[in-house]
């Protein structure tokens, strides 16, 4: 009797957790997905045209493509938290980093031979402008107490033409094979750079929260600013650190993404990633108007997000019909996790033992 | 004038920079730029190319009023016009049963996505955010390639222009061309008028503004908080439908790329417009002058030899940031102005 009433208050435990959503959602897909087609579980070890060894199968390209979505939800997670608004042009954002990289290593040439400038020197500087236009942003919301999804709109309009101006619309392309490994594989390493830079990218902010009042603090700011300022907090200033940060995830995902092809393609790169980092973070149960937030369940949310995707490639869904079905998902998880809805199946469940359970007694009698 | 510019509400101060700034800029162009813009017919073409966006405008000012935001405007214009081309040019349909389609399509998307923000209380941001994945989805599935609409009929609404008498101009032949504008203009207009009625004069009007104002207290004074909230997003549904019409009347083609950005443009236009993100301020006359300014700047700046592409994104972004920093200074001004009366 005493274990089945530990039991039931550990699901209810469980239930009230806001990782719950994820989970659900990718045992969802998983056992979608092995009904449908078992194989899609399956790595499969091949050789690339350079002849080192590689690892793909849906899963790996997953874990691969998921990397700059769940850089993304790191700092979208904090913004998010900190200010209760969203950041919607980390898209255009990660364009301007990805030309910025492109410019510092091609020089003046758009077709070099060689690189222009080291790749770390490249990164760093693209890091230094991408945190730049986050602390833009930063002063905007923080300062003048903008809207964020406001605010951001003015980089979102103006950040794709900025990184076409960088460049003077040329299109530069990379013929340096070394600048690829940052989105492709490294000799000798069968598994996809990717997923060790989001690795890395999480286990530091792993790190930051343990061993720093950051996390502590951005809740705090998102739950009540002014009551954060009289206990000593300086709200304006975790704001704004939270888009700076923000602004250094983009550049890591910019370096990934213009790695990816060695070129970049203003229009197009990143497209709609905001909304999928977006997305992410409302997937993993945060509240989308700030508060206590919870970054496992972000950084699950970003890979529960690239498997729907993948698996709705898998079925030949058209990339550009993609977003109906994403849409139709996330509505009925959406709806699924509302509160007033949650409440509305804890009644009808209450009903249902009420009905069930009289039962039972009279049979015991 | 300092004495009265503190009496001003925010609306009004906020409404009365942003006419202002047009003017100016219009004036300005007129100005530096002559030509082009000393035709009346300029400014016609801005209100023909703009009808679209004025009422898609209208729809989100109204939501922004409210304190929601509805981003899924674009996707649904372009559904309804690749739905209304797919009908009128493989389907044989009426012109009167396309414009049913569109208002239809319009409808649906503000009944759910209403329903789902206000009675399951699941944030607008999100809700809207997925319509407009939805939408666009839907329209690559009704079809994918674009194509120009040959329905003889449509053709001829299409067409059809309304003169207006003594604003023509003489060409470079030296013959005289009547101004113009089109019909959407007129629907466009129409809508402004009755939407400033309904928020200035009618009890739902004054609902929306003291929901956005605060819902807390709306709801004390007995206003039905999810209703209003949900009669605000099926409005801004339906002229989503209508707005979608009037652009599929301006452009007379269906694609997938259709009204890209145009949710943005119409948030950036409300915000011109005077429109608060927070609720509870805001001015159709307003919208309508954003709309305006933000595509008089286009102009200024295609007409001033800036043709490359990125000049306009630019430019529209740093007018937005421009109106934005002043809005927050007139907050930031109110409170103080507050705060100095009530430590008296």
């Amino acid at each position: 009797m005493e274990s089945k009433k530990k039991q039931s208050a550990w699901i209810t435990k469980l239930a009230g957790n806001r990782i719950i959503i994820p989970i659900v959602a990718l045992l969802l897909l998983v056992i979608f997905n092995l009904i449908m087609d078992p194989s899609f579980f399956k790595i499969n070890v091949g050789y690339n045209s350079a002849g080192n060894p590689i690892l793909s199968g849906y899963l790996m390209t997953i874990l691969d493509c998921g990397s700059e979505l769940v850089i993304l939800a790191i700092g979208m997670t904090l913004v998010t938290a900190a200010t209760g608004g969203q950041d919607i042009s980390v898209g255009a954002a990660i364009a301007i980093s990805g030309s910025v990289i492109l410019r510092v290593l091609c020089g003046t040439n758009s077709r070099p031979e060689t690189l222009q400038a080291p790749i770390i020197v490249a990164f760093l500087i693209s890091c230094i402008v991408a945190m730049l236009f986050g602390a833009f942003n930063g002063v905007l919301v923080a300062f003048f107490k903008i809207q964020p999804m406001v605010a951001t709109l003015i980089l979102f309009t103006a950040g794709r033409s900025i990184a076409a101006w960088i460049n003077n619309n040329e299109l530069p392309i990379i013929s340096e094979p070394s600048f690829g490994y940052f989105g492709g594989f490294i000799p000798g390493i069968p598994i996809p750079t990717p997923i060790f830079i989001a690795g890395v990218c999480i286990i530091i902010i792993a790190l930051v929260l343990k061993f720093t009042n950051l996390g502590f603090y951005t809740q705090a700011v998102g739950i009540n600013e002014s009551s954060s300022r009289l206990n000593g907090l300086n709200p304006t200033f975790v704001k704004f650190l939270s888009f700076v940060i923000l602004g250094l995830c983009v550049a890591v995902v910019g370096l990934i993404k213009v790695s990816r092809i060695s070129s970049i393609n203003y229009s197009v790169i990143a497209k709609d990633i905001e909304m999928d980092a977006i997305l992410a973070v409302a997937l993993g149960g945060n509240s989308l108007s700030g508060g206590k937030f919870n970054m496992t369940a972000s950084i699950l949310g970003a890979y529960v997000i690239q498997f729907l995707t993948t698996t709705l490639y898998k079925f030949d869904v058209k990339s550009d019909a993609l977003s109906a079905y994403k849409a139709v998902v996330v509505i009925l998880l959406v709806v699924l996790s509302a509160p007033v809805v949650r409440e509305w199946f804890a009644k009808l469940w209450k009903n249902i033992k009420a009905f069930i359970a009289p039962k039972k007694e009279a049979e015991a009698k | 004038m300092k004495k009265k510019l503190g009496k001003m509400t925010d609306t009004n101060l906020l409404l009365t920079i942003t006419i202002v700034v047009f003017f100016a800029l219009y004036i300005g162009a007129m100005i530096f730029q002559g030509k082009g813009f000393l035709k009346p017919q300029t400014f016609f073409n801005i209100l023909n190319g703009n009808a679209a966006l004025i009422i898609l405008a209208c729809g989100m000012s109204l939501v922004m009023i409210t304190g929601g935001i509805d981003i899924s405007v674009g996707g649904v214009t372009a559904l309804v016009s690749m739905c209304c081309a797919v009908y009128l040019d493989y389907h044989g349909g009426s012109v009167l049963g396309s414009i049913m389609i569109a208002l239809g399509i319009g409808l649906a998307f503000g009944i759910v996505q209403g329903f789902l923000i206000s009675y399951l209380d699941i944030q607008p941001f999100i809700v809207t955010l997925a319509g407009m994945f939805f939408a666009r989805g839907m329209t690559t599935i009704v079809n994918t390639n674009p194509f120009n609409v040959a329905n003889e009929d449509f053709v001829a609404l299409k067409e059809t222009r309304l003169v207006i008498p003594f604003l023509g101009s003489v060409n470079k032949l030296g013959k005289y061309v009547n101004a113009y504008i089109e019909i959407g203009v007129v629907v466009a207009l129409l809508i402004v008028v009755i939407l400033f009625v309904v928020l200035k004069w009618t009890k739902l009007g004054r609902k929306f503004y003291a929901l956005g104002g605060n819902a807390q207290s709306a709801l004390m004074l007995g206003i039905n908080v999810k209703r209003t909230k949900f009669i605000s997003y099926v409005i801004c549904g339906l002229l989503a439908g209508i707005g979608g019409y009037v652009y599929f009347l301006h452009v007379g083609s269906g694609s997938a790329s259709h009204a890209s950005g145009a949710e943005m443009d119409a948030i950036a236009s409300s915000i011109i417009g005077g429109t608060m993100l927070t609720g509870g301020v805001g001015n159709i006359i307003g919208t309508l002058f954003g709309v305006l300014s933000l595509s008089t700047i286009q102009n200024i700046v295609s007409s001033a030899g800036l043709g490359e592409a990125w000049w306009t994104g630019i430019t529209n972004a740093s007018m937005l940031c421009m109106f934005l920093v002043v809005q927050s200074l007139v907050i930031a001004r109110k409170k103080k102005a507050l705060k100095n009366q009530e430590m008296m």
